[in-house]
């Protein structure tokens, strides 16, 4: 095993505390004034440029230095959290994120971002503040001339620092660079060698600092340790000018303890942000490629252990037997505990959105309401990532199409502001992800217009609504009147539709005119195991996911003889339309006698697949087909079953999918045959 | 290296009356026949998956791409599975062979291009000939064949059937 790279670490470190710097100024943006919002943000940047200073990360470092010089105005009340403010703040925080990601890339706009930045905290009065003087006018107003005031620092670390990774030496740079200093080691508490802990810290160090206010500085330089240690901070009245000693020392030597004393305070009301620190602490960071590759073995483990079950159930053997079901039993344990070990909540991905709907609404000028909800909804890893994009699609969609400028929705009677709402369920085995707006809806007219341009339908083609809405997922198509640098380039739709059918879900979509328009994402729990129901068609077996299956039936004898008239089975009054599957694979020698019906459906359609013989319920560990079988779309993968052969698994949207067509060609043969 | 280029480490497998050279570092394992699963649909070249130590793997039949006959399988019958290039992506794949004779070096002086006349196969399909004990083996493009083959749409029953 070898150990995790330092510099990634502070890279994955740093992403998440960026993460958590945007969504602290996204609310700060709804709550200006909120103090815990405004400290969790800081403290976010002030982690990071400790952290980047210590792994050698100097631009970051001296960026975020001076970000949070300019953002230290807004934590001591001196200037608003304003819009603006924000605004540029996350352009900053973008800035981080590049200089910490592709430092390469990063050019020069980082002075403008900062000159931006400091112009708006200071009115207009205060330019570039130096890091040593940043502390503030409020107090340098009191403290004012005497540039070279001298204070004596003591201070001693808690026992276990050096155990918790605090350097020294660090410290003492950074004390430094608030002023000019003499150090000196205090070493009286060292013990003697016999019993001197080499892990321990028993040195104390006293700095002769000359400085204006050097409190709130050295406040910070402590900011993580200040729990254990002592730290005293007094000026040195007999050397220092005498004049304005006696006003300043007041409110100077409250300084060191009051500002601890504040965040203890705050400590204990702290709200999420606390309980997300909590929780960091008792998790583990594993390299997802280990996580893949456990899963992988316990996909082995499953089916080794079906083959067990099998062999048992054929044996008369009753220890065999028991260990068999006990073996079964801590494997599908194991299974889902693994599984869930890949489980994510969808939140950290439904925050990443609320900045892309802010910078939306600040680009196109329309005021936006974004409401998540169902951020706890847990989905597979692998299945979050691969969900950014097809979501930031249609949540860019939802915001530039779908929702109408103010004075539109004004005239149609709605409020100015548009609502996005994008929430997430459980749904059985599957999880529906929806985006909803409140905008004008889908067009069918101009969906037809379009798609007639684009050659993508015919003229004289009849299609219903719903047929209409579905063609804004073909290849090629788009809308929108111009092209915005947004949406719009026809790229879009489709694209999520091929990446949610990869990952074996599916797209509704329901919309209504003037009123808005829903999307629904319905994805499987997991990618990788899944129930089946194995099935023999001819001499083959073949896995259908069982999440798909709605009931089994028998095929009723008058649908046998009539091999080739109306293909619909009566489900309780209403008619499914049902595939041979001996048709469709072509499979020789004769059909069992009595053939079954699995009702499968996806989305809202339905689809009967007959078959020669309902086996059983399988765990199933999906493999995916090679290159060489990619183009048949009838399978979604293969699986190995408990003796060792090889099954393929049906694709139920795409046999679904044939369904509905034979059902609307059937229905456009009877129209025409009336009409 | 630069006395090695000169031959080819191969594997010599029959299939109906030819032998045939692939190249030995491509060679992952040789199995005995395993159940195959039959692929509906699929290309007659790759109509089958195995299971090769719990990995599903297709298994493609060579004959069919050199227009031999296909009798049923024997107690010679291999499965030789190995890694090709299928525009450009490595995959494992099976290739049956009738039977299965050594690992032999080729000299690379005795291996010649396909000829472009006479020959009884699409040329692209084949690398190179190379004499060996009065007899020819032939050296298969693998990498064409299967980029080849394995995308070659065909017509789908599903699709009429719909």
């Amino acid at each position: 095993m070898s150990l995790p790279d330092p510099t990634e670490t502070f890279r994955q470190e740093a992403r998440e505390l960026l993460e958590q710097l945007e969504a602290g100024l996204l609310d700060l943006e709804r709550h200006p004034s909120n103090t815990d919002l405004i400290n969790s943000t800081f403290r976010a940047l002030h982690t990071i440029k400790g952290s980047g200073a210590m792994f050698g990360f100097t631009d970051v470092a001296s960026f975020v230095h001076e970000f949070e010089t300019a953002f230290d105005r807004v934590r001591k009340g001196l200037s608003p959290a304003t819009p603006d403010l924000i605004a540029i703040a996350l352009d900053a925080k973008d800035h981080v994120h590049t200089l910490i990601e592709t430092p390469q890339s990063a050019g020069a706009e980082g002075e403008a971002i900062l000159q931006r930045l400091r112009a708006l905290v200071s009115g207009a009065a205060v330019p570039a503040a130096t890091p040593a003087t940043a502390a503030g006018p409020a107090v340098a107003s009191v403290a004012v001339p005497a540039p070279g005031k001298r204070w004596r620092l003591r201070f001693t670390l808690p026992k276990d620092a050096l155990l918790y990774g605090t350097n020294p030496l660090l410290l003492l740079e950074e004390i430094r660079a608030i002023g000019p200093c003499e150090i000196k080691a205090l070493t009286d508490k060292v013990p003697a060698l016999g019993d001197l802990d080499p892990e321990a810290t028993y040195l104390g160090w006293q700095v002769d600092l000359t400085a204006d206010d050097p409190a709130a500085a050295i406040d910070d330089v402590f900011l993580f340790l200040r729990d254990g240690m002592d730290l005293s901070l007094v000026p040195l009245t007999d050397e220092a000018p005498a004049a304005p000693a006696p006003a300043a020392t007041a409110p100077l030597a409250e300084a060191p303890a009051a500002p601890v004393k504040k965040r203890a305070a705050k400590a204990e009301a702290q709200q999420p942000a606390a309980a997300a620190e909590k929780s960091a602490s008792s998790s583990l960071r594993v390299p997802a490629e280990r996580l893949d590759e456990l899963m992988d073995r316990v996909g082995e483990l499953v089916i080794a252990q079906a083959r067990l079950t099998q062999i048992a159930a054929q044996s008369s053997d009753g220890n065999l037997k028991t260990i068999a079901e006990e073996l079964e039993r801590l494997s599908s344990g194991l299974r889902d505990t693994t599984m869930g070990i890949r489980m994510v909540p969808i939140g950290t991905l439904f925050s990443r959105f609320r900045r892309l709907v802010h910078d939306l609404s600040r680009d196109l000028d329309k005021e936006i309401e974004f409401v998540t909800t169902g951020e706890e909804t847990e989905l597979d890893k692998t299945m979050i990532e691969k969900l950014a994009d097809p979501l930031v699609h249609l949540i860019r969609n939802s915001v530039d199409h779908g929702l109408e400028p103010a004075a539109a929705r004004v005239a149609a009677g709605k409020a100015p502001k548009g609502t996005v709402r994008l929430s997430a369920v459980y749904a059985g085995a599957e999880v529906a992800i929806s985006v909803t707006d409140d905008g004008a809806g889908l067009n069918a007219a101009r969906i037809r217009a379009k798609a007639e341009e684009n050659g993508i339908i015919a003229h004289e083609a009849k299609l219903t609504d719903q047929e209409l809405y579905q063609l804004i997922f073909a290849p090629g198509f788009s809308t929108a009147k111009e092209i915005t640098a947004l949406s719009g380039r026809g790229v879009g739709m489709d694209v999520v539709k091929r990446t949610i059918d990869g990952l074996r879900g599916t797209i509704d979509l329901r919309t209504r005119p003037g009123e808005g328009t829903t999307l629904t994402l319905r994805l499987p729990l997991t990618l990788a195991i899944i129930d089946g129901m194995l099935v023999r068609v001819g001499n083959g077996r073949y896995t259908i996911p069982l999440a798909a299956v709605e009931e089994c039936v028998e095929l009723p004898a008058e649908a046998i003889s009539a091999s080739r008239g109306r293909n619909f089975l009566d489900i309780r009054g209403s008619l499914v339309p049902f595939v041979r599957m001996r048709d469709i694979f072509n499979t020789a020698g004769e059909p069992d006698r009595y053939q079954k019906v699995v009702i499968v459906s996806s989305g809202e359609g339905r689809v009967g697949l007959v078959v020669d013989q309902i086996i059983g319920n399988y765990q199933t560990v999906i493999k995916q087909l090679s290159k060489l079988h990619a183009g048949l779309k009838a399978f979604s993968g293969a699986t190995i079953l408990g003796d060792g052969t090889v099954a393929l698994i049906l694709d139920t949207v795409h046999l679904v999918g044939m369904g509905q067509a034979y059902e609307d060609k059937f229905k456009a043969e009877t129209t025409g045959r009336a009409a | 290296m630069s006395t090695e280029t000169s031959a080819m480490r191969a594997l010599t497998l029959r299939l109906q009356d030819e032998i045939f050279a692939v190249e030995a570092g491509s060679v992952r394992e040789i199995l005995d026949l395993v159940p195959i699963t039959e692929v509906p649909n699929a290309p007659a070249f790759v109509c089958g998956l195995i299971n090769v130590r719990g990995r599903v793997v297709p298994l493609a039949d060579l004959r069919v791409v050199f227009d031999m006959a296909r009798p049923k399988p024997d107690q010679d019958t291999r499965v030789v599975v190995l890694e090709v290039e299928i525009d450009g992506e490595a995959t494992i794949a099976g290739i049956l062979a009738d039977k299965v004779h050594d690992v032999t070096d080729i000299d690379a002086v005795l291996i010649q291009d396909a000829p472009r006349v006479g020959m009884r196969w699409r040329p692209e399909f084949v690398s190179g000939v190379a004499r060996r004990d009065g007899g020819f083996v032939i050296i298969p493009n693998l990498n064409r064949i299967f980029s080849v083959q394995g995308s070659r749409s065909v017509p789908l029953a599903e699709e009429r059937a719909a």
